[in-house]
């Protein structure tokens, strides 16, 4: 098996003081906000595991193409570790967000289309997985899962319209919906900066994860392949 | 070779490809539908098991919502849908698992027709036992609570609505019946993707039954129609890739 | 009819057919035998295009696999363990349906034909759920040469037959073959293949072991050649 590549070690390296300098900058250099207080600092966390989150799976549904066009097992490692890695960063998403809306909205939970758009596309990805778990024939799981998380990216922004239409149309529950309540701050420079750090900072750290899992992925199929040699 | 299929190959019609043209595309969907109403006519299986299903259904949620006079009038559309997906996972499963068990979804590939063909044929097929079912439910309903369903409008979303449902969940079925997992995989797979027809269609259906225009629903119907239109071209281009190994 | 040049197969790290080649003349009527898991059922897969090759070229009757596989399916027959027939669709709507699916005209006329050849005109409008499983096998036979196709695949037509069963099937199969069609029938009987096929491939890890003409082997026997071909 070939050694760990340099570069990805010290991404690792990277990827951990990255994660320290955002978190110093979210808690102790950004400002307190007036309104929400403290609180409001996993707002930085929250939207930067939310953007890599969506460009996950933006990239999935791309992945899914590629694959059904080369079929190549290679593509399907890389989305499985793309579905793998974003949903683990959206659940992060929402569990930040809901211990944001807990003092911001006075509820853990609303069903506003951002949040409850972000519960349908992790219930789809885990249908992903679930899928994958029944089928034998590695060609077939990779067909059938790219054909799932194609046809999953393509509904999660209908999905998102629609429950838009349903919420604007009927009056909404909890006083202030989100969408202000999210903009109604203004940042101020150091509160940019921790913002736009985060981001950056999150996505190094994904594309260090997702580089790992699909050298996972590889390393899986290496040990299928001598088993299999083992067993003529 | 015998002497009638020279003759044939003579003429022309015995070797040549049946099946490329648009009228073996057509005539094959045709084949699948009639086959599939006949064989349904005569055992009543999948759509009985349907039907009974949504009255169960029905009746839960009777008692689990106290549907009272003042409830009933909100959430009939929502209580309708509920029934129509949790019934259409029935019939598509069973209608996918006629065709896997005695290996006739092999029988159908073999046929020298295009792949999509099969698709739309099944489409119809599932659609036509949905439509069905619908057309039975909707008046025992409208009996049990003493509104009247039968709308122009509603029934266009109806059948909107369950353009959507079916053309994702036949592609979906077609996928789950080849699973270790099978029958239970299948609403799993489907809800979280028709979450949109179903949230569209409750909304437009319960705009109809509180009476307001046509203008105050278009955005629910045209967000059908997209949807329908989105995934109708989606399974077409991908059922390719789910039956062929 | 049937060339077969380096196929190879595999599902996904799992190699099956490992540079098999393989040709059939026409009107031959050609026995593969192999022990199970040899690839079989993955070859005769290969050859009705319900399964794309990995690597390698097929081609029958003059088409290219799977590139012309339309209008190889018009030419070629197909018969499973399975029956591929509807159980609450009568014999004679079974057919009716695949007569439609394959566009054949006069299709009434020729349902007739195929339905005296298989002895089930008596029973033709009985519900095929009601057959045993000889007549379902023998009607399901029926259907594969509905369209008159030159090719006729057999794969392992005999499995869960009674020995009455069985020899009726015999009948059957010795008319399929009498109307000049091309055979190939995969079995692990070695005695009902000897006593119909005119060619006997062995098929063993994935390639052809051995083959033999029936005269060759009717001067050794069928038993002793297929032990050296495994052997060997």
């Amino acid at each position: 098996m070939n050694q760990k590549p340099l570069a990805l070690k010290i991404l690792d390296l990277v990827s951990m003081l990255l994660l320290l300098a955002a978190a110093y900058l979210a808690i102790v250099v950004a400002p307190t906000e007036k309104v929400m207080g403290d609180v409001q600092r996993v707002f930085y966390f929250h939207v930067g595991t939310a953007w890599v989150a969506l460009i996950g799976f933006v990239f999935t549904a791309v992945l899914s193409v590629i694959y059904l066009i080369t079929k190549n097992l290679k593509w399907d490692r890389i989305q499985v570790a793309a579905v793998e890695v974003s949903v683990v960063f959206f659940l992060i998403t929402i569990i930040l967000g809901s211990i944001w809306a807990r003092p911001a909205w006075n509820t853990w939970w609303t069903w506003d289309p951002r949040l409850t758009t972000a519960a349908i596309a992790e219930l789809i990805y885990i249908a992903y997985f679930m899928l994958r778990q029944g089928i034998d024939d590695p060609d077939k799981r990779a067909r059938f899962g790219a054909v799932y998380a194609l046809i999953g990216g393509l509904s999660a922004p209908i999905t998102f319209f629609a429950i838009r239409l349903f919420r604007t149309i009927h009056p909404v529950v909890i006083a202030g919906a989100n969408a202000e309540a999210e903009g109604n701050f203004s940042m101020s420079g150091d509160m940019l900066t921790a913002f736009f750090f985060a981001l950056f900072a999150f996505t190094i750290i994904f594309i260090d994860l997702f580089w790992n899992r699909i050298r996972l992925g590889e390393y899986q199929n290496e040990v299928e392949e001598r088993k299999l040699k083992a067993a003529y | 070779m015998d002497d009638r299929r020279r003759a044939a190959d003579q003429s022309g019609q015995w070797s040549n490809d049946h099946g490329q043209n648009a009228g073996g595309f057509f005539k094959a969907i045709g084949a699948i539908v009639w086959k599939d109403l006949r064989a349904e006519f005569r055992s009543w299986e999948l759509i009985s098991a349907m039907l009974v299903f949504s009255l169960l259904v029905i009746l839960i949620f009777n008692f689990a919502l106290e549907l009272d006079i003042k409830t009933r009038q909100s959430v009939t559309a929502g209580v309708l849908w509920a029934t129509f997906a949790f019934a259409g996972t029935l019939g598509l499963n069973r209608s996918m698992a006629l065709e896997k068990d005695r290996g006739c979804l092999d029988g159908l590939l073999l046929a020298p027709v295009d792949r999509s063909a099969i698709y739309f044929g099944k489409f119809f097929s599932n659609l036509a036992f949905m439509l069905i079912v619908e057309a039975i439910v909707l008046p025992v309903y409208s009996v049990l609570y003493n509104t009247n369903l039968f709308q122009p409008g509603l029934l266009l979303v109806i059948l909107l609505g369950s353009v959507g449902y079916t053309s994702i969940g036949t592609l979906l079925a077609t996928m789950s019946v080849q699973t270790r997992a099978r029958d239970i995989l299948l609403p799993i797979l489907l809800f979280p993707v028709v979450f949109a027809v179903l949230l569209a269609a409750v909304r437009a259906s319960g705009g109809i039954l509180d009476n307001l225009t046509i203008a105050d629903i278009a955005f629910p119907i045209n967000l059908l129609i997209t949807y329908d239109v989105i995934f109708i071209a989606a399974s077409f281009m991908l059922f390719d890739s789910i039956v062929e190994e | 009819m049937i060339t077969v040049n380096k196929l190879v197969k595999r599902f996904g790290l799992k190699t099956v057919l490992r540079g098999m080649d393989f040709a059939v003349q026409p009107g031959e009527f050609v026995a593969l035998l192999g022990p199970n898991g040899a690839g079989k059922t993955t070859f005769l897969r290969i050859l009705a295009s319900l399964s794309r090759p990995t690597l390698g070229e097929v081609n029958i009757a003059g088409f290219k696999l799977p590139g012309e596989a339309s209008q190889v399916r018009a030419r070629l027959g197909v018969v499973s363990h399975l029956p591929l027939l509807y159980g609450d669709l009568t014999a004679e709507e079974n057919l009716r349906f695949y007569a439609r699916m394959y566009g054949i005209a006069n299709s009434q006329e020729r349902i007739t034909e195929v339905l005296e050849m298989v002895g089930l005109e008596n029973r033709r409008r009985d519900l095929v759920r009601a057959y045993s499983r000889g007549m379902q096998q023998r009607l399901a036979i029926g259907r594969a040469v509905l369209h008159d196709p030159e090719i006729v695949l057999f794969d392992e037509p005999y499995t869960g037959l009674d020995q009455d069963a069985s020899s009726m099937l015999d009948v059957v199969l010795k008319t399929v073959a009498a109307q000049g069609r091309t055979v190939v029938m995969t079995s692990h009987d070695l005695a009902r293949a000897e006593e119909l096929a005119t060619r006997f491939d062995i098929l063993s890890r994935g390639v052809i072991a051995a083959s033999a003409t029936r005269r060759q082997v009717k001067k050794t026997n069928l038993l002793e050649f297929y032990k050296q071909a495994l052997a060997g």
